[in-house]
């Protein structure tokens, strides 16, 4: 059963290596987590929150875990170091407290990282603060500031001197419009016309992760 | 309460208990043996041609074999985990054949302390075998092999009930497919094991207790199952359950300035212990306090948790509630990191509730739907996908 997936998820399906043991975390209703059992034989958990979301996973017999991402002493610590070949956090990043504490924790418990957010450095961003003064709202950012998980939106720009301070290693970069498409102007200025941002990161070998907080 | 006038359609309807005996000796952890014993049961829906379809039902403290459905038109309520069994429900039994038993040690028709002892003929009250989680997993095997049964579709169990199904995950892999674990925990805290402490007491220094021989005195130790039960009944409770349910609410309008019942909450505990009383046994509360108590399965793997499940094949849901303070989620969570350190099969949802560890037996829609999703996945065998 294959059903349509979200842009960046299509995209992250194909950069999973075949029967490797993954954590989706804010896996939604669990469609990339299937989706890469049915097609690449990827076992692994997906940590959501959402009650709604949480019963459509069981439904999706995938294994989801109730864990709420901003509780991190709570939550990942209890993963030992590499315990998965990939961790993915999808459209999740932009809505948690210390993002940086998250990433360097998601970069401990798996060998390599898959980052997807919504790009704030598009142009529609841009127009909206520079012609009319409004935070944006868009398809990828539909709801008003006074009411959006998105909490701390970055630009492609900011999210790689996050990582270079960080000693995060960037592997792979792509950046999507919500069908999938990456047209040539895409390519060409992604931190202005590239829609969300798909990103596949490590720790750089041999360094550690300086944590500030 | 009313009478069920005519039996709701989604119950599985009126049930008979059956008894099955066994002659081949038990032998228990304790070092004691039972020579012949026997385990009464309930049974819901229909086992399929291969016996692949069964489901045991495992019961908490003061549980029993009736689960499900009425034992007489004249019955004012159903079994105690009516609201997950029946047409329809979680465990369907349009599709399941479910097994609830009462356990040994029990007080509802199962061999236990209120039932004679063939070599004394007299009941066997205090000197029945000290009962582990461990001796009901290998009774409840047998039972399964009686009825034809040698592999369950899933073990299935709240509070101690979810302790024998993480039990018969790690002793019997092969005989279970999916294991439900709700509202348990890996092994009591000290606070657990003091409030045990606190009700064993209760029944131990009630005068009418006579060393667990009440019966030949035709006592019953009252005041103490009572106040082990009313004590038991704070703690299946929450903070939050008991300020909704009673507050501070007076039976009378106003304070008496004496010790009789004044307040709503201590009619309400009298009562529970006082019904209480009528309906179970002392000795039988003294065994399931002490089962819980000393179950552990960490313990034979060095206190190694992921050790001691690294051998389970089944696949787990396991299920918590927020206001749970008995076995609170935290002890869940630990069931399910020792799965997740595996990579074992693990569904894990937090309930959001106000009832506390009673929650387990409420019909609380999430709940509901995500043990009706999950089992709905489990696939048997004659059955269209």
């Amino acid at each position: 059963m294959t059903t349509t997936l979200r842009s960046d998820l299509a995209l992250i399906s194909e950069w999973i290596k075949p029967g490797t043991h993954i954590l989706d975390l804010g896996c939604g209703d669990g469609k990339l987590l299937a989706h890469l059992r049915d097609t690449r034989q990827v076992s692994g958990y997906g940590l959501e929150i959402k009650e709604s979301n949480l019963e459509q996973c069981v439904a999706a017999d995938i294994n989801v875990i109730q864990m709420d991402l901003n509780d991190l002493q709570k939550g990942l610590c209890h993963f030992v170091h590499e315990s998965f070949d990939y961790v993915v956090m999808t459209q999740a990043i932009q809505t948690i407290h210390h993002p940086d504490l998250l990433l360097a924790e998601i970069l401990r418990i798996g060998r390599e990282c898959i980052v997807t957010f919504p790009n704030f450095g598009h142009w529609t961003c841009r127009l909206s603060l520079a012609l009319k003064g409004k935070m944006p709202v868009s398809t990828t950012l539909p709801n008003p500031w006074y009411d959006t998980e998105n909490i701390h939106l970055c630009t492609l720009e900011d999210f790689e001197e996050l990582c270079d301070t960080k000693n995060i290693e960037v592997l792979q970069r792509a950046v999507v419009d919500p069908n999938h498409r990456t047209p040539f102007m895409m390519r060409l200025l992604p931190n202005l016309f590239g829609e969300i941002a798909v990103y596949r990161i490590r720790r750089k070998p041999g360094k550690a992760i300086p944590v500030t907080h | 309460m009313t009478l069920p006038e005519k039996i709701p359609e989604n119950s599985v309807g009126l049930i008979m208990p059956q008894v099955q005996h066994f002659t081949e000796p038990l032998q228990f952890d304790c070092g004691r043996v039972l020579d012949s014993y026997q385990i009464v049961y309930e049974t819901y829906g229909q086992l399929n041609a291969d016996h692949s379809n069964a489901i045991l039902i495992c019961h908490a403290l003061s549980g029993d074999h009736h689960a499900a459905g009425y034992h007489s038109m004249d019955d004012k309520n159903p079994g105690w985990w009516d609201n997950c069994i029946g047409p329809g429900k979680p465990l369907d039994t349009n599709r399941f054949f479910i097994v609830s038993l009462n356990n040994l040690g029990g007080c509802k028709g199962s061999t236990g302390p209120n039932t004679i002892n063939p070599e004394t003929n007299k009941p066997y009250g205090p000197d029945f075998p000290i009962v582990t989680v461990n001796d009901w997993v290998r009774s409840q095997v047998r039972l399964g092999e009686a009825l034809g049964i040698s592999q369950w579709v899933a073990i299935v169990g709240g509070s101690l009930g979810g302790m024998q199904a993480l039990q018969w995950a790690i002793d019997y892999p092969d005989r279970l497919r999916y294991c439900v674990v709700i509202a348990a925990t890996p092994k009591l805290t000290a606070q657990n094991i003091a409030f045990n402490e606190v009700s064993r007491q209760a029944i131990m220094t009630d005068p009418e207790f006579y060393n667990g021989h009440y019966y030949d005195h035709n006592a019953i130790p009252r005041q103490g199952l009572m106040l082990a039960r009313m004590l038991g009944h704070i703690t299946y409770l929450s903070d939050e359950s008991m300020r909704a349910k009673f507050g501070r609410e007076l039976r009378e309008g106003k304070i008496k300035f004496g010790f009789d019942v004044e307040f709503q909450v201590e009619s309400y505990l009298r009562y529970q212990g006082r019904s209480f009383v009528d309906r179970f046994d002392a000795n039988t509360y003294l065994l399931m306090t002490k089962a819980l108590d000393y179950f552990d399965p960490a313990r034979e793997y060095s206190h190694n948790l992921s050790a001691a499940l690294a051998h389970v094949t089944a696949n787990f849901l396991v299920i918590s509630f927020t206001s749970d303070w008995r076995f609170s989620p935290e002890r869940s969570e630990e069931i399910v990191r020792a799965l997740t350190d595996n990579k074992k099969n693990v569904n894990y949802i937090e309930v959001k509730a106000h009832h506390g560890h009673d929650a387990f037996l409420m019909p609380i829609p999430h709940y509901l739907n995500v043990f009706s999703a999950y089992m709905r996945n489990i696939k048997i065998s004659g059955e269209n996908s």
